[in-house]
């Protein structure tokens, strides 16, 4: 087997060798919006879970999911998933070779970030409205 | 001379080893994913309040929990393309990265079976 040792190779530039560019922001922020919903399946799997257990199990659950920390949590999660949504369809649209010019990347990136923060700001605002006098 | 094999050239894939079959299941997944996942949040805000009564017989109802099936199915499939992407970006040595991408196998298909079964307890009636 090989062993680690440094070689000398060229490496291949990462990150922290490009001139910041809210377009780069934009693809690394995609990515960890990704990564973070995924750690959040584990929520939804607790949820289902809950239910499946029976009501007890299932108020043990909510007890936690309405914690303040974790209503800020899944403020931050709603917004991933806009965000992750907004811009999977941004690359949907690149899939079939429209918008990659400089100059609408960037007018789609503008669109992508203020329909995640509009989409999350409304949904909340429905959730609001539609949950008042309810205890989750 | 070629030290290729008949089956490698027809193949034409390389070091590569594989083909889009990736790219192409994560762009399917992820319209899955959208649609799926878009139907779940407008269900949960018109119930308009999650006490456990009114979730069961959201749950119980055939159609809801068919479709809440599949966004378990499609969304872990995509999070397991998509964790996997980074884990191949991000992870050199061979053996962690092999360790690795079989653990973000496991933990997915773990999960989405984890949810299946407690969906489908939940829909069938739970007996105590």
């Amino acid at each position: 087997m090989q062993s680690q040792t440094p070689s000398a190779r060229p490496l291949s530039p990462h990150l922290q060798v490009y001139r910041w560019r809210y377009t780069m922001a934009l693809s690394i922020l995609h990515r960890a919006t990704g990564l973070v919903l995924s750690l959040g399946l584990v929520l939804l799997v607790a949820w289902l879970l809950g239910i499946a257990n029976g009501a007890a199990s299932y108020d043990c659950v909510m007890a936690a999911f309405t914690h303040p920390l974790m209503r800020i949590v899944f403020v931050g999660y709603s917004f991933a998933f806009f965000y992750h949504l907004a811009n999977g369809i941004r690359h949907l649209v690149w899939d079939t070779g429209r918008g990659l010019e400089r100059k609408s990347a960037r007018a789609s990136a503008r669109v992508v970030v203020v329909a995640a923060v509009v989409c999350t700001i409304l949904f909340w605002i429905v959730v609001c409205v539609r949950y008042s006098g309810s205890v989750a | 001379m070629s030290l290729r094999s008949p089956l490698g050239k027809v193949l034409g894939l390389g070091a590569a080893k594989e083909g889009v079959e990736h790219w192409w299941s994560q762009r399917v997944s992820a319209v899955g994913v959208a649609l799926l996942g878009l139907w779940f949040l407008i269900s949960l805000v018109a119930l308009g309040g999650l006490s456990y009564d009114a979730v069961l017989a959201w749950l119980g109802r055939p159609v809801n929990a068919a479709l809440l099936v599949l966004l378990i199915v499609a969304v872990t499939y995509h999070s397991k393309l998509g964790v996997q992407v980074v884990l191949e970006d991000y992870v050199s040595s061979k053996a962690a990265k092999v360790a690795c991408l079989v653990a973000n196998q496991f933990i997915h298909i773990a999960l989405a079976a984890i949810a299946i079964f407690a969906v489908l307890r939940a829909a069938f009636g739970i007996q105590a």
